[in-house]
Order: C-alpha cells, then structure tokens, then sequence
C-alpha cells in the first residue's frame, strides 16, 4: 500500500507554507530520517525527514509551490515491492491520516454569508488621506518596520531578548535587524526574564530607549515586579523627575494548541496600572503606527501582540513614517443598531460576525480600541449612544476584564442611552485546555459574538 | 582583616573557597587618609548619624509615617565608595537610602522633607523614605522591592557601556537581597557582557529578623559571583579607608572593561531595620560591642586626635556646623507644607 507524503505543520500556528526544494527524486530510494524536501513558513525554512522507507513514486507538488495547505498530500511514497502501478489507485484514495485541520480560528459553525453588503464594508474612518499609496504587509513585518524605522532615527533604540539577534526571533519579527544594527543594539540575552526586564529599565532610566522583546508574556509574569513596580511607577515616585521610556512587547494570549500556561492574555492585568500605557493591535497598520508610537512615547508601554496574526496580511500606508496616536480607538466600521468593541484578535471574530450581522439585516458598528490604556472610552460612549446597545470581545478571562472596565465605564456615562444589558463575549473561565475541541470551546467564536447581538438587539 | 569581619555569623572568611579576589583584600595593608581625607570623611559620616538620629526622632514625633530605615552604622560604607568614585558614576540602593542621598550630594532640606511628606521634599511628597531619586546627581534610587535595584543597577551600567561613556554604576544591597533570584540573573549578564558595574553588598549581619547564617547556604557573600567568574572582595566595612581602598580597585576594574566586581562590606546597622523593629533578635551586647569597639566615626575621631590634625575643639566645631545643617532640614520639613492636592494626579506619565 502507497504511503502518503503529507504538509506537515511545523509550528503550532502554521496553516500553510511553501514547498521550497525537493532534495530526493522520484525513484529515490529513501529511509526514514532522510531529509527529503525543504519546507519554508513564514518564521523559517525547515527540513521534512522521512518517516517510512521506500522509493519515492510521485512527487505531487512541485517545488517552488506556495501556499500549500498543512496535510496537503505532498508525495506518494512506495514500499518495498510495490511498483508505479500502485500509484494509480493510491492517488484517487483518501489521505491515510486526515489529521485534525489546522485549527483555523473561531470558522464559524453558522451558515456562509454572501458577500457583505457595501454598507458593512465601509471603513468609517481613515488613518491616511484618500489617495495614500498602499502596500501589503503582515503583521510581523509591519512590527520589524516599525523597530527598525525608530532604529535608523534615534541611536538609543535598541532591542533585547532571548533569540532576538543571531536566531532572528523566536516568530521572526526582529528579522534582519542585527545585520542592520548589529550586536551592539540588537542583544541576545540569556533566559533570564526578571533580570534583564529589570535591566531594562536601569538602562531606561539611565535615558536609554529599550525595546524589551518578551519571547512571549506569559514568560513576562517572571518580570512583572519590574514592569509594575520599577517601570510604571517611579515616575510618579520621584515627582516626575525619573521615568522610564521602554517598550515591552511580545506575543500574549492564546496561540495554538499550547496549553494553559502560554496562552493567557495579560491586558487587563497590565491596564489596571497607572504608570503604563497598554496597546494591542489588531492590523498590520495598527502595529507599525502604534509600536512606532511607543517607541517614541516617554513612558513605560506593553504592547501585546499576538502570534496567530503575525502571519495575516494587510494593507498599510506605502508611506515615510506611519505613526498612529496612542489612546485613539479607530470605528472599523459604522452602523447603527449596535456596538461591537473589541480589540488585537478578539477583531477577527467581530469583524466576521459583523459580515454575517449584515447579512441577516443588523447594522453594527465596529469600533477597534487599538489602546487598552488609556482607554478611549469616548468614542465607544459615542457609539453607544447613537446604537443603545453593546457587545464587546476578548479572549481573556471574563473576570476582572478590560470588558469589565468598559461595561462599567458604559453604563456610569451612557446609562439612560442603554437599551439593553451590555453583554461581553470572552474566553471562558478554565485554564486553557491542550485538546482542540476543548480549546476550541474556551475561546470565543462568531457564532457567540452573534448571539449576543442577537440578545441585546431582541432579535430571534 | 578588621575585627568586624571576624564576627561574621558565617566562617565562610577562611574557607578554601575564597578567590583571588579575597585574598588580595585579606593581604591588603590599610592604606592611611592624609589630613583632609580624614576630616572629609569623619564630617560626611557624622552628617549622615546626625541627620539619621534626627529622622528617628521626628518618626518618634509622628513627623515622619510608613517605614523608616536607618542608616546608623554603616556610613563608612557610602562615605568611602563617595570618596573612591568619579563624577558621573552611578548609585542605586534599596530602601536604606538617606546615606546615599547626602553622599551624593542631595540636598539635605529635601530629603528630610520627603520624609515628613512635604512639597518641598525631592519626590514632592509623593515618594517617601525609599523613593528619591535625582538625575544631576546621578542617584537612582532608592528601591523598596529587595533586590530590584540590583537588576536596575545593572542597567544603568549597561548605559555606561552602550555610550562608551567610562562611568561606573555602583549597585548597593544587603545581605538579605543577596538571596534574590535576579541578583544572579544580573551577576550572569553583566560578567557575559562586562558591564561596568560594583555590586556592593551592605552585609550588616541580619536581613530584618533573620542573621546571615540562618539565611544563606554560603555566608561569605563576596564569593557570591564566584560561579560567574566575578571577582569579589570583604571589606571592612566599619573602617573608611579600607572601604575605599577596595572602592578604588573595584572601580578601576570595572572601568578599564573588565566587567563587575563585587565588594561585601561588613558592617553594622545600630537601630532595627526599621523604626517598628524592637530588634529582639540580638544582645544588646553584641550592639554594643559593635559601638565602642568598631563605630565608623570613633575610629577617624582617634586617628585624627592622635595624629594631632585637630583638637577637640575643631571636631566640635564640625559637629555644631552638621547640627546645624540637620535643624534646618528638620525646621523645613516641618513647616513646609503638604502637598497641593492636584498633585495627587501629576507624574503619573510623561
């Protein structure tokens, strides 16, 4: 029986990659352990060893090939024996292992939705002038741009953290910094999160400007004592005459299939602060302009990224120097009989759900707050009093919630403007599970964020 | 070595695993003060006991809230670094910090007024006894989580090294903060990247309640960096020349590249840790055996009766001129007011 050759997945959040290079022909003999093609994603090239022995009968992808999806059927591999005839009925046969897809986040169980009316797609509001040339971008190249932009203009930026220089970062984002820059200024440090975090923020209150790359927050825990106790209030303490212009940045909140202890988003813990300033981007837009922002910002920032959107695409300003304001929440979109707040990839399942709300005739507003702290509470005052109804979204706990905070700050300002109970849509209250379905189930999906619209709009 | 470094709970003193680095300090003649070295550091030290027994007095009065560490004791240790360092070195301390605010030349006005809470203090009243800082100084600090400053002190030197800029941060701590994790997360990086950093570990025997050999596996805490490969010398931390003899050779160290140095100063802290510590943990005995037979000042105050550099009378004429400094800090920080309450919301962010 043929064995198939399939995508494999080299990276928890890895859905697709390039197949780079085949090494072996067809009618190599192979063992396992060869290495038999190289594959790229969009953190590194890896090689693919054979599992099985064999002779390799069909290469059914061809090299140089993108996009090719995880568990894609890549080459049919013969055993002992077998000859080219076996291949004919192998092809047509299903792939031996149909192994549990790449988790694609929160695809919703609902039904598809026709293409979105105009209404929906309407940006209501513009970073940039009509007319701006525009590029592509992901989100990790966006935040590499953004570094090393600030780099070349003030030769007291400079970045550290575990593999940011000679490994090029753990996800890539520090990628060609140290050939740029070089060690002086890109800096590997030990793993040692407490120590150098607090190094840091001597070096930034020595007037230096550190960009202190978390591999990811969950790891920042070991360093909170020094982001919260050194870094954001010192200012204060000393009556404004010390402050540290640092930038901690790095992967939070749930990736893929990581377990409990690294997939936590930490934006509420770090926005009950005063002393720091907390963004979390959702675009490649929002990263540059806002991570820009930070850099040159004189005060303690956390910026939390995330890993599952380093790799989406989108269009950013083909422009000199794109610099968002910190604290200003961006409206995605307008409409009228509801608010959707929501903010870094808790806007995948808004702006989805929003696509399908129009579908089905409810008009909301979208509103990316871009900035945890300070919290641009009144363009979401704004919002609600002209919808009289709000739903927010997040994938962290529900407890103690930065939509706690909102749900709060609503109802104090915008009280006789409710027409209904605010409801939050968030990651559930468990540590989060390692199996797919279960996690799947801790996160929120679409399907939630439109049956909470459903709720607050008495919609059936 | 001096007597005070005999009497270290720990033997560790005279155990095989001591380093170069200590050895050199054990075979080290004493270096003796001309005239005005002498006079320097007596009236520096006496300044600090002077303004330190009145801040205890005013925390008496209930001028003064919150904690309150004293520094009496162990002034021939800031005194000597002082002495030993050059303009544009760094310090950074813990929470027992007004000895290293005078040495540094903060003003004495506005350290005694940030701790009674006023306007006028450094931190405007919003920082107290553990938080002051002053940038033209060069102090940093002023730390009240143990052993923060330890890691914030090897980022000042980090700065030092990044700007090529020859200065040398002197990161200060005790013996209880020589237990933390990132002390050793900072030893490692600044000997793999050799900052420009002396870690000078105030061992004044008890971290709060708890002696050194109740606290540390090994007690001879100046081999503490001896698995990074970081020179470490004991000091006699009650004598001030021999302070900063050891200053001088750790700071040259550090800045001709060579990386870190630690020096463990053994010394003594008279009063509690803090004012609400009756200090039960040890004799009375044993206290006084540290004041008459090793006190900081006495030993200059004898060198420079007997070597005739001046009467009884000239150090009393010191005296009354840090007295004098000290009631007028204590005058101002207690009638200069509190704090507008619209500062309540300022120095949050920049």
């Amino acid at each position: 029986m043929p064995i198939d050759i399939l995508m494999p997945a080299l990276s928890p959040t890895m859905e697709e990659g390039k197949l780079a290079k085949w090494l072996k022909a067809e009618g190599d003999t192979i063992s396992a352990g060869d290495v038999i093609a190289e594959i790229e994603t969009d953190k590194a090239t890896m090689e693919v060893e054979a599992v099985d022995e064999g002779v390799l009968g069909k290469i059914l992808v061809a090299e140089g090939t993108e996009a090719v999806k995880v568990n894609e059927k890549i080459a049919i591999l013969l055993a002992e024996g077998e000859d080219k005839s076996a291949l004919d009925g192998a092809a047509s046969a299903p792939a031996a292992a149909p192994a549990a897809a790449a988790p694609a986040p929160a695809e919703a169980k609902a039904a598809p939705v026709p293409a979105a009316p105009a209404a929906a797609e309407t940006p209501a509001e513009s970073d940039y002038p009509a007319g701006t040339p525009m590029k592509s971008s992901t989100v990790r190249e966006a935040l590499r741009d953004a570094m090393a932009e600030e780099m070349r203009r003030d030769g007291d930026v400079f970045v550290m953290g575990e593999e940011v220089a000679e490994y090029q970062g753990a996800y890539k984002i520090t990628q060609g910094l140290l050939d740029e820059f070089g060690a002086r200024r890109v800096i590997d440090t030990p793993i040692t999160e407490h120590g150098f975090a607090g190094l840091g923020v001597g070096a930034a209150m020595a007037g230096l400007k550190p960009i202190v790359e978390f591999m990811t927050f969950n790891f920042a825990m070991q360093a909170i004592d020094q982001i919260i106790n050194s870094a954001a209030k010192t200012l204060y303490m000393s009556g404004g005459q010390l402050g540290a212009p640092i930038v901690f940045r790095g992967p939070n909140g749930a990736a893929a299939r990581v377990g409990a202890q690294h997939s936590q988003d930490y934006a509420s813990w770090y926005a009950h602060v005063p002393g720091l300033k907390v963004i979390q981007p959702y675009s490649a837009a929002d990263a540059k302009g806002l991570l820009k922002a930070a850099i040159r910002d004189p005060n303690p920032i956390v910026f939390l990224e995330n890993e599952i959107l380093y790799g989406q695409t989108f269009e950013i300003p083909d422009v000199e120097d794109f610099v968002l304001p910190i604290g200003k929440a961006k409206v995605e979109r307008t409409g009228s009989q509801v608010t959707l707040v929501s903010w870094g990839i808790g806007m995948t399942y808004t702006l989805k759900a929003a696509d399908e709300l129009a579908a089905m005739g409810i008009s909301a507003e979208v509103i990316n707050l871009r900035t945890i702290r300070p919290l641009d509470i009144d363009t979401v005052i704004k919002s609600v009093q002209k919808t009289g109804r709000l739903v927010t979204i997040e994938e962290a706990f529900p407890m103690c919630s930065v939509s706690s905070e909102i749900a709060y700050q609503v109802q104090e300002k915008a009280f006789d403007f409710l027409d209904a109970p605010i409801l939050r849509v968030t990651g559930k209250d468990v540590p989060m599970p390692y199996a797919a379905n279960l996690e799947k189930l801790a996160l929120p999906n679409v399907g939630e964020v439109i049956d909470a619209v459903k709720a607050v709009t008495y919609t059936a | 070595m001096a007597a005070a470094t005999k009497t270290t709970a720990g033997s560790g003193a005279t155990s095989a695993s001591r380093t170069r680095g200590a050895a050199k300090s054990a075979a080290q003649a004493i270096v003796e003060f001309d005239k005005d070295q002498e006079l320097h550091a007596y009236r520096e030290m006496l300044l600090i006991r002077r303004f330190e027994e009145k801040a205890g007095q005013l925390y008496g009065m209930g001028l003064i809230g919150g904690f309150c560490h004293l520094y009496i004791g162990q002034e021939a240790v800031v005194v000597g670094m002082q002495m030993a360092k050059k303009d544009g070195d760094q310090m950074i301390t813990g929470y027992r910090d007004h000895g290293h605010m005078l040495v540094m030349g903060l003003d004495p006005k506005g350290v005694m007024a940030e701790l009674t809470g006023r306007r006028g203090g450094l931190s405007k009243g919003k920082g107290g006894s553990m938080h002051m800082f002053s940038k033209e100084q060069h102090f940093y600090g002023g730390h009240g989580i143990v052993g923060a400053q330890v890691s914030l002190g090897t980022g000042l030197g980090f700065a030092n090294m990044y700007r090529s800029n020859g200065n040398v941060a002197m990161a200060f701590f005790g013996d209880g903060a020589s237990n933390q994790g990132q002390v050793y997360e900072s030893f490692n990086m600044a000997q793999l990247w050799k900052i420009p950093v002396v870690y000078v570990i105030e061992n004044n025997k008890y971290g709060m309640g708890t002696s050194v050999a109740r606290s540390s596996a090994t007690t001879d805490l100046s081999q503490r960096g001896a698995s990074f490969g970081i020179p470490g010398e004991q000091v006699d931390g009650m004598d001030v020349r021999a302070v900063m003899a050891a200053s001088e050779r750790a700071l040259e160290h550090c800045r001709t590249g060579q990386g870190p140095y630690i020096l463990e100063m053994v010394t003594y802290r008279y009063r509690g840790h803090s004012m609400s510590d009756p200090a039960k943990y040890r004799s009375k005995e044993e206290v006084q055996k540290m004041r008459t037979e090793h006190d900081p000042i006495e030993q200059v105050r004898k060198r420079v009766l007997d070597a005739g550099w001046a009467t009884e009378d000239d150090l009393k004429q010191i005296d009354k001129d840090v007295r004098a400094i000290v009631a007028e800090a204590a005058e101002f920080a207690q009638t200069d007011p509190e704090p507008d309450v619209s500062e309540l919301y300022t120095d949050i962010l920049l």
